[in-house]
């Protein structure tokens, strides 16, 4: 590895340090951000458009149903075969690549960080091994802990403390980041085959979703956690459901983040934008959820934007899988996860020339344009829920360049003009906004900013993307498209990992995890119920659940003190 | 005597990680809460000694270091290697495997391929509705075995996971709960069965099909008597599938390996999807050895594909029928093979082991067996879960991670994979100058 | 006489507690064995542990007999492991699996001796 690099010539953006396209240097020493170097090897970048690496909020690369996807579909497999060079492992799939493509491909596309956002606790260990696999990235994952028996059981008695202390084990134990909730309380109806709306009660636990969000945000923010409750909220997918996402946000309206950051992160909330009451008059609602992050500080979004073509749906949100399973007759893969989840898998087909397929195309769009403040907006596809990552490329472009969005919506359904905001909005994202919504956002959010990504000032990590096109030429929709693809270079903790859109270094990222630290009394009494819980009802004993240290062999740890 | 609690067990795919183990003057002397086949292989047998390897017929003892070199050479030779079994060893060992198939240009596989193969074909058709087997043990009120012979094959599945566990909604276990069996013989399994159907070898598909016929409402095109079954058993096992809080259908070997193969799982699942429009079903494959499940996760997210991957090219290329073991030896293609953590000299048809036994063959296991009567490389190994710890996958595809038990001097099944890959690599550098 | 029967071969207990023990007596005693329903060991003239000749179309083999409690006529047991394998086709018919179960077979009495695994081996080794 070259101990000091220089980048010359390059211009910068760089949100977090309010970096707004100016020609300056960026000097990089022992893989980090540094004032100056004496004896460095430089790379001019001779007036190109310069970033700090990518850093994506959520992504689905990594572990049990990522891998379930990969294992039905041998047809995506066979799409995106690369074989193995001197640096590189042989690579497959597309929508879901083997672990080694997906490393490679998002560090040509110049990111450096990708959230793995759903993580079943009893299968973390899956997770971890899968993101031992992935390539130069550095990662972390967020453990599902929203239909947990315990979190139910919890919610139920209003013991928020000891809901944190079972938050903060679960984190400890799966190794992960913070606390993820998918489709809350109809996770757990599924398992008898049902689901369950915003106030309904969960079948048994006698709880609703509505309670079980609003005590996990609190029970969240009674640490010094980086990030907010990630949420994939009830009745993704059904239209009218932008009401019911409303409804959600405005849950944890009255909860404090324990510091500047939103209370809850609302994701791929294009799946949760929908108006009109039945697939015939759908349409699309992203104008009221835009208007409703412009008028409150205490939710943030990412899109999940529809890429048009084949892909492989995703979630913990198994009575939502089975009715798209329903509607395409497709083949169709549930695992239920005993006393915490369930996963539904499906492949789906996007196409333009679908009207619904064509509104939900323009909705992730319309968030991102008509959300004001870039700073609430995370670019995201919901990989590979709405399609996947290797398409944000074709995103920036459109968000860049109206026309590139009038042309596309031409080559689609009509119902674009009627039942869609697209082709009325005027705005353009500049390189600034789209350094926001790729990087800085995210890193802000999930509190990385502080631990070296998402900027470029002095202390961060080295990663650094160069991109090659000039802010001259933002008008060439095109070459945006193709710049944001293959990055010019990709530089990983100081080390150029890319170079003319090849992958010449594979270095091994590292694994961010949170520590949760909790009262010992607390703590205690929480772990008797839970022991207990595993005693009677879970199939793997308490000694074996714990990620074992050998799962995350690049660790680095982020402690969440309790607030006082 | 050192107690060690938790201990997972490194046999079958039911992996129970709940074992007692008594250890004395480095050896394990007593086994608690383990199946006999479990006690067993935790128990230990007589081992290979040394590393050896065959001349003029007969096995010579050498180093490690003279068999690992060898083995090098015999694959950096080869032009059609194959890299086979895999199931009772960690994924560690296996994620170098899939590194040296790439390497070498080999075809990797394992056990699925005689195994739940055809269920992963059936998978990649229709998708599968299942679940972990904690939800099995606390949700499911009606049991099938179908093909499948627990009592044989996974000693404590019923006890932990099924028929006689006792689970959160189901408190009274057996008593809350219906077993059906369904097999051409009666097994032990099917003596304990509140409804046992006797299915005519080859006819499961029919049987499935008279179900799904039967499930979707139009019970009237069922014949009276389908592969051996009456039509009023079918019609009263129906009943318990629609009549139950959720189900579950637990197969094996005698659906995959009978008449029919795959099709015959894609019919099972099709007829769990059936019964899922009326209430909760689900299925679950029996996978046999304790990581035949981990290997088909780590080939999976490696390489895209499951089992059967030829590499020779550079890249993945998967296509059973064709490029899994039992084809590459019939039609005699492979010119050297590398069996870790198996035994295709027990449980290879004949023919596949008439082509093994003649070509260059390593065999990696702590274990003598008929694999080793042929194998031309042999290269003892520590025996995971007891002597050395590393990451495996139930037969619901829960990871777990085995315990080190005792201390040995015998190389690690990863150890030597490391030092081969790396043997090869600096053959095929000598040759490159 | 022989006896027409489908076979098929599979897990047993005892046949599991030996898989690290193949060489073993245990073992031999455990797998080199065919389970008949006690009418067609009659058919066959066969009394348990007296040995029994089964061909199918890819081979012949000589196991001991044994009675199979739970079997019905015309089914044939034979626990999964080298003597069952040698007469187990190879012919996957492109879907990658063997036939290991349903195999058409022929049982009839015999006075040749039960190979021991070294000599089965030995066979494929020509």
């Amino acid at each position: 590895m070259v101990e000091e690099l220089l980048i010359k010539n390059g211009v910068v953006y760089d949100p977090i340090n309010g970096v707004k396209g100016e020609k300056k240097d960026i000097c990089i020493r022992d893989g980090k951000i540094v004032e100056e170097v004496k004896n460095p090897k430089v790379i001019d970048a001779e007036g190109r458009v310069v970033m700090p690496g990518g850093v994506d909020i959520h992504a689905h690369i990594a572990g049990g149903k990522v891998n379930s996807g990969r294992l039905f579909r041998p047809e995506d497999g066979r799409k995106g075969i690369e074989p193995k060079t001197k640096v590189c492992r042989a690579q497959s799939g597309y929508s879901v690549p083997n672990t080694f493509a997906t490393g490679y491909r998002y560090a040509r596309m110049g990111y450096t960080f990708v959230m793995e956002p759903a993580m079943p606790p009893i299968a973390a260990r899956h997770t971890h091994e899968e993101l031992i696999d992935t390539p130069i990235l550095d990662n972390a994952a967020l453990p599902l802990i929203d239909n947990n028996w315990m979190t139910m059981e919890y919610v139920k008695s209003g013991d928020i403390d000891l809901l944190a202390a079972y938050i903060a084990w679960m984190i400890k134990a799966t190794k992960g980041y913070g606390v993820k909730i998918v489709n809350p309380g109809g996770t757990e109806a599924w398992a008898w085959a049902k689901n369950c709306e915003l106030n309904d009660a969960v079948p048994y636990f006698d709880v609703t979703p509505a309670e079980i969000v609003k005590s996990l945000a609190e029970a969240n923010e009674r640490f010094e956690m980086p990030h907010s409750i990630h949420v994939h909220g009830n009745m993704l997918g059904h239209p009218g459901n932008y009401v019911v996402t409303m409804k959600t946000f405005d849950l944890v309206k009255g909860t404090k983040p324990y510091r500047d950051r939103p209370v809850l992160h609302g994701t791929h909330t294009q799946f949760h934008s929908y108006g009109g009451t039945t697939w015939g008059d759908f349409e699309s609602q992203a104008k009221a959820i835009a208007e409703y992050i412009n008028s409150n500080e205490h939710a943030s979004i990412d899109i999940g934007s529809v890429i048009l073509g084949d892909t492989t749906t995703m979630t913990a949100d198994g009575p939502m899988e089975y009715s798209l399973y329903q509607i395409t007759g497709r083949k169709w893969t549930n695992h239920d996860v005993e006393l915490e989840t369930g996963t539904g898998i499906t492949p789906f087909l996007y196409s333009g020339k679908v009207s619904v397929h064509t509104i939900q195309w323009a909705i992730g769009q319309e968030l991102a344009l008509l959300i004001k403040d870039p700073w609430k907006v995370a670019l995201t596809t919901d990989h590979p829920n709405a399609g996947p990552f290797i398409g944000y490329p074709i995103l920036i472009s459109m968000l860049m360049n109206k026309r590139r969005r009038d042309e596309s919506a031409e080559e689609m359904h009509s119902a674009i003009f009627d039942r869609a905001e697209l082709p009325s909005i005027d705005r353009e994202y500049d390189f600034y906004e789209i350094a926001i919504i790729t990087r800085a956002m995210a890193a802000k959010t999930l509190g990385l900013a502080e631990h070296g990504k998402g900027h470029l000032g002095v202390g961060a990590d080295g990663d650094v993307a160069i991109y090659d096109i000039t802010p001259e030429e933002r008008d060439d929709a095109g070459k945006i498209q193709k710049a944001f693809l293959n990055a010019k270079y990709t530089i990983k903790g100081g080390e150029i990992v890319v170079k003319d859109g090849e992958v010449v270094a594979a270095p091994q990222g590292k694994t961010f995890f949170v520590t949760p630290e909790c009262d010992e009394k607390l703590m205690d009494e929480m772990m008797a119920k839970l022991k207990d819980t595993f005693e009677h009802y879970y199939s793997v004993s308490f000694a074996n659940y714990p990620v074992q240290d050998a799962y995350v062999p690049n660790p680095y740890e982020i402690r969440a003190p309790w607030r006082s | 005597m050192v107690e060690i609690t938790d201990v997972v067990c490194p046999l079958c795919g039911c992996v129970c990680d709940d074992i007692v183990v008594e250890v004395e003057d480095n050896r394990v002397t007593k086994v608690r809460g383990a199946c006999a086949v479990g006690k067993s292989k935790l128990m230990g047998h007589g081992r290979i000694k040394s590393p050896a390897i065959r001349e003029n017929g007969a096995l010579k003892e050498c180093s490690y270091d003279e068999a690992i070199k060898k083995a090098a050479e015999i694959l950096a030779a080869a032009r059609r290697p194959l890299l086979y079994g895999w199931s009772s060893t960690v994924c560690e060992a296996t994620k170098v495997g899939v590194e040296l198939a790439e390497e070498i240009g080999a075809v990797i596989d394992n056990t699925a391929s005689v195994c739940h193969g055809p269920s992963v074909l059936a998978i990649q058709d229709v998708g599968l509705p299942s679940c972990t087997l904690g939800e099995v043990k606390n949700r499911a009120s009606l049991i099938i075995y179908w093909g499948s012979n627990p009592t044989s094959a996974h000693g404590n599945h019923m006890k932990r996971y099924s028929y006689i566990s006792k689970g959160y909604f189901l408190p009274g276990g057996k008593k809350d709960r219906k077993l059906v069996v369904v097999d051409v013989r009666e097994t032990k399994t099917a003596k304990m069965a509140d409804k046992f159907l006797r299915v005519e070898p080859g006819k499961d598909y029919l049987v499935f099909s008279a179900l799904r016929a039967i499930l979707y409402g139009n019970e009237d095109v069922v014949p009276d008597e389908v592969g051996g079954v009456s039509k009023n058993d079918l019609l009263e096992v129906a009943s318990m599938m629609k009549e139950t809080q959720f189900g579950i259908i637990f197969f094996g070997m005698g659906v995959t390996h009978s008449r029919g193969r795959h099709n015959n799982i894609v019919n099972a699942i099709q007829t769990t999807r059936a019964a899922h429009t009326h209430t909760k079903f689900n299925i679950m494959p029996m996978r046999g050895h304790y990581n035949v499940a981990g290997f088909n996760q780590v080939c999976t997210w490696e390489t895209g594909f499951p089992f059967a991957v030829d590499l020779s090219l550079g890249y993945p290329w998967y296509n059973p029928g064709e490029t899994s073991s039992t084809d590459l030896l019939i039609r005699r293609e492979c010119d050297a093979a590398l069996l870790i953590a198996t035994d295709p000299g027990a449980h290879f048809p004949g023919e596949s082991i008439r082509h093994l036994a003649n070509i260059p063959v390593i065999q990696i296991d702590p274990f003598a067996n008929p694999t080793t009567e042929f194998a031309d490389v042999v290269i003892p190994t520590a025996i995971s879960g007891v002597e050395s710890e590393g990451s495996i996958y139930r037969m619901d595809n829960i990871p777990l991670r085995l315990r080190k038990l005792v201390d040995t001097e015998y190389m690690s099944d990863e150890a030597v994979m490391e030092r081969i890959l790396e043997e090869v690599r600096a053959i095929k550098a000598k040759e490159g100058e | 006489m022989g006896v027409k029967v489908k076979l098929i071969s599979g897990r047993t207990v005892a046949q599991g507690q030996n898989l690290d023990n193949k060489l073993s007596e245990e073992y031999f005693n455990a797998v080199a064995l065919c389970e008949l329903n006690a009418a067609d060991m009659t058919k066959i003239g066969v009394s348990p542990g007296e040995n029994v000749k089964v061909s199918t179309k890819y081979g012949t083999v000589v196991v001991k007999a044994k009675q199979g409690a739970g079997n019905p006529e015309g089914i044939a047991f034979i626990p999964m492991g080298p003597w069952a394998n040698a007469v187990v086709s190879g012919d996957t018919k492109g879907a990658g699996m063997p036939q290991y179960k349903g195999i058409d077979a022929e049982i009839e009495k015999t006075e040749e001796q039960v190979l021991q695994i070294r000599e089965l081996m030995q066979q494929y080794m020509k």
